[in-house]
């Protein structure tokens, strides 16, 4: 293997949350961006960045979702800044049981940021004009790993969690003979 | 499928106890659009013009504009539509935040609300599931705490909740509806949610919003986050401008009396910011909207509250005192919900009666001597109703009739029984006359915005607004660029603005689009995101209802009239059109009376400003002209006598 295929491209956003102020213009792109068709509907609650907000103790943390977790962790964080108050889970990225964040409203399947796939710039970013957040791309050296669970895999590995294997599987076979 | 409208509406009986999900006629929208333009049209249908606003007859309705939930940025004003105890007619006031998109979300264009629950309750709406609930444990507590009580109490922090304060409770007619960020404030429409015993509204909606043509309206969205953000004409400036020489020096203080014009300096200004800079804790939006009008203050020993606008100034201006004031008795006017336009003119006008010794000790029982303690000591009698604030609590001018004994003088500065802001100015503007006579919301900066307030000195600069003014039928162009400092614009002209003025309002109010970025705005650099020549083209690809720039004027004039027609059938003629008595000191009566006649004209009203049978017909309101008729307000043979014949 050679030294170039342990570059990896590593796309980050970053999050200020001081410029952030409530809009929620990036639910609005993102659940836009992943409609089908592209754009056709729109619903914050099925973004995969929400903007957890407390206006009167003026709590704005835009908040991309992560992975898909089966329990709550043990041992949740508070944290303080600056004088200020954070509850609990306010900038854990999981798809949690403790949460309705990051679930399809319907389904309740786990939502997963992925980085707006196709576009060059992640659609929140580019709705964001207060400069809450901001996009950057850079190289960086990765020991090999496993590829990424794709969408679909995510969302059967938590159907597995809760169901248990052999109920999805019959589900999948009778959905497929349906078809 | 229904695009940008959910095809639903919400009702609400709170006598009954009953909720019902109804759908909607979808050809009301193609002719009102929606917001308030459909809501005018329930308020026509189903409550007859005897009804008292505070009965349980009377309907308060919730409207989203067709616009919410739509990436359509800035669009989030919910309307709430209903009959106000201040005036007696038809009200309309508006609040942004993030209310009117989330009820679209939970799949409702409008919540209409009757009847009057035998005690305290709140709405809950999540998605399908409706409730009303009891709300005895939220009696008295303050706007915002209500809403994070609700937030908590439900598990939702997601929840928009509207709620009412003390004031609404006791039935004030300052009260307001506030929700986050802003508020409804117009005219009472919070004692008659007062009225109805209904505390709050919560809202959690997770339901998707479709529109027609998703590529097309998503690449004009796009683009209008940055141009709205960049663009220093829109939204409101006051939230981040420290100079505030231009109200403090030229508005009027006091009960709207006395100018101060070397007031601001630079030693104040730096008091002012050093004090904002330690209360002020954050800047907000609204929703999916990149500007920042809005920001909390943390006031020692108050609950956390927005500041809104004019609001920053007005309880300090009308007590005479520093801005510290303000900040402070904000606090509890925010938790109270009251109107920060009326109320302090509502105090002030006491306070003069008092110096006047119309009010008196009696009235007043120790009564404090300073500005601040007195403004602090009526607003608890006043959001109480308790001895002379029950009377103040119905607005200036109906406590000066009650209290009579020449208290009437003291009334100057209202229009149709409202309060307005505090300007006292030199020689009449026509367009701004007729704005004040004829406009249906009664309160100015609801019903100017588009065409610039006075001509523009130097006639480079003149040339140049023109040039860029995008946002202008081609007839306006010229007569700005005409209009010369200190000389009138021609009747037409001025019948022309105040119409163009008030037209961008009511489609604004239709679709739901704030005003800071449209119809309020154009005056300031005509150059506002939103207008008569982009907003066509925005509703069809959103809604899938195809528009012009004259269909658009067309629904705008619909609605219009039909407001109009909703204040004539309550008794609304030509003897009350006028604007506040000293509003400008030198007056021409006759010529403001031929502005009056031609506006009339212009509009197809008759000579007593009631909308002809050809105008209402031609505008598809036979119902209305029906009516009309059978009442006697207009005859069946068209014999009354126009504007036009007249002239
Ligand atoms: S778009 Fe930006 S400013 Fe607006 S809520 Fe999202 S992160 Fe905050
Ligand atoms: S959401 Fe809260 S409970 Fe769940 S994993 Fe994150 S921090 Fe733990
Ligand atoms: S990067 Fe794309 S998918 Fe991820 S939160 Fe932003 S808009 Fe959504
Ligand atoms: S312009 Fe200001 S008031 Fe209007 S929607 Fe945007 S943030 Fe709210």
């Amino acid at each position: 293997m050679s030294d170039q295929s342990k570059k990896k491209i590593v796309r980050e956003i970053k999050v200020d949350l001081d410029k952030c102020i409530g809009c929620r213009a990036c639910e609005v792109a993102c659940s836009g961006f992943h409609a089908s068709p592209k754009y056709s509907s729109f619903n914050p609650s099925r973004s995969r960045i929400r903007v957890v907000q407390d206006l009167v103790n003026d709590v704005y943390v835009p908040l991309r979702a992560g992975e898909y977790t089966a329990a709550e962790c043990t041992g949740r964080q508070t944290f303080k800044i600056h004088g200020k108050q954070y509850s609990e889970c306010n900038f854990c990225p999981a798809s949690c049981p403790s949460r309705e964040l990051f679930k399809e409203p319907d389904s309740g399947l786990p939502l997963k940021c992925d980085m707006c796939a196709d576009e060059k710039m992640p659609m929140c970013v580019e709705v964001c004009r207060p400069g809450a957040l901001t996009y950057e791309e850079r190289e960086e050296e990765r020991a090999d790993e496993e590829p990424a669970l794709g969408e679909v895999e995510t969302g059967l590995k938590s159907l597995v969690h809760k169901y248990g294997a052999q109920k999805v599987m019959d589900t999948i076979a009778r959905l497929s003979q349906n078809d | 499928m229904r695009y940008a409208e959910t095809g639903f509406n919400l009702e609400v009986d709170l006598s009954q106890g009953s909720v019902k999900r109804v759908p909607t006629d979808p050809k009301l929208t193609e002719l009102h659009l929606g917001g308030q333009g459909t809501a005018a049209r329930i308020l026509w249908d189903r409550v007859p013009p005897e009804t008292d606003p505070l009965s349980p007859d009377n309907l308060l309705i919730f409207s989203t504009g067709l616009l919410h939930g739509t990436p359509v940025p800035g669009a989030n004003r919910t309307s709430v539509s209903t009959f106000s105890p201040l005036t007696g007619l038809y009200v309309n006031s508006l609040m942004g935040g993030w209310f009117g998109p989330e009820l679209k979300f939970a799949g409702y264009d409008k919540i209409i609300i009757s009847g009057e629950a035998p005690g305290l309750v709140y709405l809950y709406i999540n998605n399908d599931r409706v409730e009303i609930r009891d709300a005895s444990h939220l009696q008295g507590k303050g706007c915002q705490e209500t809403a994070t009580l609700l937030q908590k109490e439900l598990k939702e922090p997601k929840l928009q909740v509207a709620a009412i304060g003390l004031a609404g409770e006791n039935r004030v007619f300052q009260a307001t509806i506030e929700h986050a960020n802003s508020s409804a404030s117009r005219h009472g429409v919070g004692a008659v949610m007062g009225a109805k015993r209904l505390k709050a509204i919560a809202v959690r909606g997770t339901k998707d919003v479709y529109v027609a043509r998703a590529a097309e309206l998503w690449k004009t969205c796009r683009g209008k986050y940055q141009e709205i953000y960049d663009n220093k004409n829109c939204g409101d400036p006051m939230a981040h401008d420290h100079n505030e020489s231009f109200h403090v020096d030229n508005f009027a203080w006091g009960n709207a009396r006395t100018r101060r014009k070397d007031y601001w300096n630079k030693e104040r200004e730096e008091q002012w910011v050093g004090l904002w800079k330690e209360v002020r804790s954050r800047d907000s939006g609204c929703y999916n909207c990149p500007k920042d009008c809005h920001y909390t203050i943390s006031y020692p020993g108050r609950h956390t509250y927005f500041l809104k606008c004019f609001n920053k100034l007005t309880y300090s201006m009308a007590a005479f005192e520093e801005i510290d004031f303000n900040y402070n008795i904000l606090g509890l006017t925010s938790a109270y919900g009251m109107d920060g336009f009326s109320t302090p003119q509502v105090l002030a006008f006491a306070v003069e009666l008092y110096e006047a010794g119309i009010l008196t000790n009696e009235d007043l029982p120790d009564f404090p001597a300073d500005g601040a303690a007195r403004f602090f000591y009526l607003l608890d009698k006043v959001v109480r109703r308790e001895g002379i604030g029950d009377v103040l609590a119905d607005g200036v001018y109906r406590a000066a009739r009650r209290i009579g004994k020449g208290a009437e003088e003291y009334d100057h500065n209202t229009t149709k029984k409202v309060e307005q802001v505090p300007l006292k100015l030199g020689v009449v503007n026509y367009p701004f006359f007729l704005m004040y006579c004829t406009g249906e919301k009664m309160n100015i900066t609801q019903i100017e915005g588009s065409f610039p307030q006075a001509p523009i000195a130097d006639p480079e600069k003149r040339r140049k607004f023109v040039e860029n003014w995008s946002a202008a039928p081609e007839r306006f162009k010229k007569w700005l660029l005409e209009w010369e400092p200190r000389k009138h614009m021609p009747i037409e002209a001025s019948v022309n603005v105040c119409d163009w003025n008030e037209a961008m309002h009511y489609v604004d109010d239709a679709i739901g689009t704030c005003a800071w970025l449209s119809s309020f705005r154009g005056q300031f650099g005509g150059s506002p995101p939103y207008h008569l020549f982009n907003l066509p083209e925005i509703i069809a690809l959103a809604a899938g209802i195809e528009l012009d720039s004259d269909g658009l004027l067309e629904v705008s004039r619909r609605n219009r009239n039909l407001v109009r027609a909703l204040n004539i059938r309550r008794g609304l003629r030509r003897d009350v059109e006028k604007p506040p008595e000293d509003h400008w000191k030198i007056r021409d009566p006759e010529m403001e009376q031929k502005h009056l006649d031609a506006y009339y004209e212009f509009k197809g009203w008759t000579n007593d400003g009631v909308p002809t049978r050809e105008t209402l017909d031609r505008l598809k309101l036979e119902f209305v002209s029906e009516e009309f008729i059978r009442r006697g307000i207009l005859t069946a043979g068209g014999g009354e006598e126009t504007a036009a014949e007249r002239a």
